[in-house]
C-alpha cells in the first residue's frame, strides 16, 4: 500500500471516531475503564508474584535447642537435620551471636534494654537455621525434624518456627483475587469488543452510500475495509492509553508514598520503570486486538463488500 | 464489447426480469435500452455492472468473464465501467470537485493525476466554474454533469446510463444527451436504459426493446416504438 494511502485511510479512520461522538466516547470509555481494572490487577500480580517469590526463598525453619542440651552433642543433632532429605543448608546460630544480632537489630534502644542483661543469663537459646530445596516441602521437613525429639535423649529441640501458615493463607488468597480479576477483565472485556462493534456498525450505516460509490467506482474490498479497522484500533489505542496514563502516575505516588511512609512496601513494590513498560506495552497490545476485534466483528456482519 | 449469451434473471421473490437474453454490443456503439416498465432493462444493466449476477447464462463485458469473475475481481471490472443514475447518486457534504476526485482517490491515482484530470471532465461537462459547489447548490442537470464527470473520469470503456434524463426537463436532458454523444464519439462504448420517446427518436442510434424480459426488437437506428 502506498503511504498516501495510507494515510487517507488513518484520517478517514480518526475522522469517523470523531463523528461518532457520544458513541465513540462510550467505547472509549469502556475500554479504559476494562484496561484500568486490568492495568491494577497485572501491577498487583506483578507484585505479589515477586512477593511471593521473596517469600518462598526466605522460608527458613528456625529450629530452637532446648536450653539444657549439651554443647557436645549440637554437631550430632546438626548431622543428624543435615541429612533428612530436602534440606539444602543448615547453619548453627549460638546464643551468643542470637544476642548480638538482636542487639545490632534493635540499635540504640534495645542496647539499653539489652545493656542491663549483660553476657548471663543469656535468654536466647541455641538455634539453627534450616534452608530448604523447595518452599512446599517445609511442613514434611519440620515434622521429620521434631522426630528427632523421639529419638534422641534428652530431647534436643525446644521448638521450631516457620511461615508456613502465613504463606498459605497468602497463596489462597492470591488465587481468590486472580479468579475475581479474571472474571472482572473477561466480562469488561467482552463490553469494550461489543462496543466498539456497535459504533463500527453505526458508522457503516452512516456511511452506506459513500461506500456503495465506492464499490461502483471500483474500490477495493481492502480499501474499503481499511478506514474501519483503523477507527477500531484507534478507539483501542485511546482507550488503552488513557489507562497507562493513569496507572503511570498513581504507581508513581505509590512509589514515592511507600518511600516516605510505609517501610514495608518500598521492600516490596517493583520500580517503576520495570512493572509499568511491562504494563503499558500489554495494555497496548491487547487494545489493539480489542479494537480490531471490534471492528472485525462489525465489517463482516454489515459491510457486505 | 459486451456480450450477454442466453441470459436468465430471476430474483428471490419469484419475480423473473430476464429470460433468454442475447445481445451483443461493440465497443464504440451507442445503445438506447427501452421498453415498457418492469420489462428487465435496469436488471440489465445491473448483471452488466455486476451488481447481480444472473441466474444463466454467460456475460462478457470488456474481456471479463462475469461467470468467473472472484469478488476480489470485481472492483477491476468495475474500474472499467462507468454508471449513471436517474438520481445522480452524489454525495451530499461533497463538492462537485470533491465528488469527482473520489472516484479516483478510491482507485488510489497519484494526487497530480488526480486534481488534473478532475479539473479536465469537469471543464468537459462545463461545470469548472461550479467546482466548489455542493450538490444541493447544482440544478438537476448540473448534478447530472457532475455524475457523468465521475463516471468517466476514470476512462472507463463502457458508459452504462440508467434513466439519465429521467429527473431532468426536456431542455436540460438534451444538454446531457449532448454531453454523453460527445463521450460517445470520443470511443466511450454508451448504453442508455430510456423512456423519452422525443430523444429515442431524434438522436438516431442502435435501439433494444425488451418486453416482460424478452428482446422484441433490435434495430439499428431504430424508433422508440411506444406511446408513452
Ligand atoms: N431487487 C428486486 N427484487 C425483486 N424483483 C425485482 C427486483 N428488481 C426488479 N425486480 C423485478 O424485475 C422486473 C424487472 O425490473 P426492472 O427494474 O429491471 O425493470 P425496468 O425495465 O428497469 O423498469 P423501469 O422502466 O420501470 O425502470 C420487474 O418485474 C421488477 O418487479
Ligand atoms: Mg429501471
Amino acid at each position: 500500500m502506498k503511504i498516501r494511502t495510507l494515510i487517507r485511510h488513518v484520517c478517514e479512520g480518526a475522522r469517523y471516531v470523531w463523528r461518532n461522538g457520544w458513541m465513540s466516547f462510550a467505547s472509549i470509555s469502556a475500554m479504559a475503564v476494562s484496561m484500568l481494572v486490568l492495568g491494577v490487577f497485572v501491577i498487583v500480580a506483578l507484585n505479589v508474584n515477586a512477593l511471593t517469590q521473596n517469600i518462598e526463598n526466605e522460608i527458613k525453619i528456625k529450629v530452637y535447642l532446648d536450653i539444657a542440651y549439651p554443647r557436645a552433642q549440637v554437631p550430632m543433632v546438626q548431622n543428624q537435620i543435615g541429612s533428612i532429605p530436602g534440606v539444602k543448608r543448615i547453619t548453627f546460630v549460638s546464643k551468643e551471636e542470637e544476642l548480638e544480632q538482636t542487639r545490632l537489630r534493635w540499635g540504640e534502644e534495645g542496647k539499653k534494654l539489652l545493656q542491663s542483661q549483660k553476657k548471663d543469663p543469656n535468654p536466647f537459646p541455641d538455634a539453627f537455621v534450616i534452608e530448604v530445596y523447595e518452599p512446599r516441602q517445609v511442613d514434611d521437613v519440620a515434622a521429620r525434624i521434631l522426630e528427632l525429639n523421639d529419638t534422641n535423649t534428652p530431647k534436643p529441640i525446644w521448638k521450631l518456627n516457620y511461615g508456613a501458615d502465613t504463606v498459605r493463607k497468602l497463596f489462597a488468597m492470591i488465587d481468590v483475587v486472580r479468579y475475581i480479576g479474571i472474571g472482572l477483565i473477561a466480562a469488561l472485556t467482552i463490553m469494550s469488543v461489543f462496543l466498539i462493534a456497535n459504533t463500527i456498525k453505526l458508522t457503516i450505516t452512516a456511511r452506506r452510500s459513500e461506500i456503495a460509490i465506492m464499490k461502483l467506482v471500483g474500490a477495493t474490498h481492502t480499501f474499503i475495509r481499511w478506514p474501519f479497522f483503523i477507527e477500531g484500533s484507534l478507539i483501542g489505542m485511546i482507550g488503552a492509553l488513557i489507562p497507562v496514563l493513569i496507572l503511570s502516575i498513581l504507581y508513581d505516588r505509590l512509589l514515592l508514598y511507600a518511600e516516605t511512609e510505609i517501610g514495608f512496601l518500598r521492600e516490596v513494590l517493583l520500580p517503576a520503570h520495570e512493572s509499568m513498560s511491562v504494563i503499558a506495552l500489554f495494555l497496548l497490545v491487547l487494545g489493539q486486538l480489542i479494537g480490531l476485534w471490534g471492528s472485525v466483528i462489525s465489517i463482516r456482519k454489515f459491510l457486505r463488500v | 464489447m459486451i456480450e450477454l449469451q442466453d441470459v436468465y434473471k430471476t430474483y428471490p421473490d419469484g419475480g423473473v426480469a430476464l429470460r433468454g437474453v442475447h445481445v451483443r454490443i461493440e465497443r464504440h456503439e451507442f445503445v438506447y435500452l427501452v421498453g415498457p416498465s418492469g420489462a428487465g432493462k435496469s436488471t440489465m444493466l445491473r448483471l452488466i455492472y455486476r451488481e447481480d449476477r444472473p441466474t444463466q447464462g454467460t456475460i462478457f463485458v470488456n474481456n471479463f468473464n462475469l461467470a468467473k469473475l472472484g469478488m476480489r475481481k470485481i472492483p477491476f471490472l468495475r474500474r472499467s465501467i462507468g454508471v449513471i443514475f436517474q438520481d445522480f447518486k452524489l454525495l451530499p457534504k461533497r463538492t462537485a470537485y470533491e465528488n469527482v476526485a473520489f472516484a479516483m482517490e478510491v482507485v488510489e491515482a497519484p494526487s497530480k493525476t488526480i486534481r488534473k484530470r478532475t479539473m479536465e471532465v469537469l471543464d468537459l461537462v462545463k461545470l469548472a466554474d461550479r467546482s466548489h459547489a455542493f450538490p444541493s447548490q447544482l440544478s438537476g442537470g448540473e448534478q447530472q454533469r457532475v455524475a457523468i464527470a465521475r463516471a468517466i473520469v476514470n476512462k472507463p470503456l463502457v458508459v452504462v446510463a440508467d434513466e439519465p434524463t429521467g429527473n431532468l426537463d426536456p431542455e436540460t436532458s438534451w444538454d446531457i444527451m449532448r454531453l454523453l454523444e460527445e463521450i460517445n464519439f470520443r470511443g466511450t462504448t454508451v448504453i442508455m436504459a430510456t423512456h423519452n420517446k422525443d430523444i429515442v427518436n431524434t438522436l438516431r442510434k442502435r435501439v433494444i426493446a425488451i418486453e416482460r424480459g424478452i428482446i422484441v426488437r433490435d434495430e439499428p437506428r431504430g424508433e422508440y416504438g411506444y406511446e408513452d
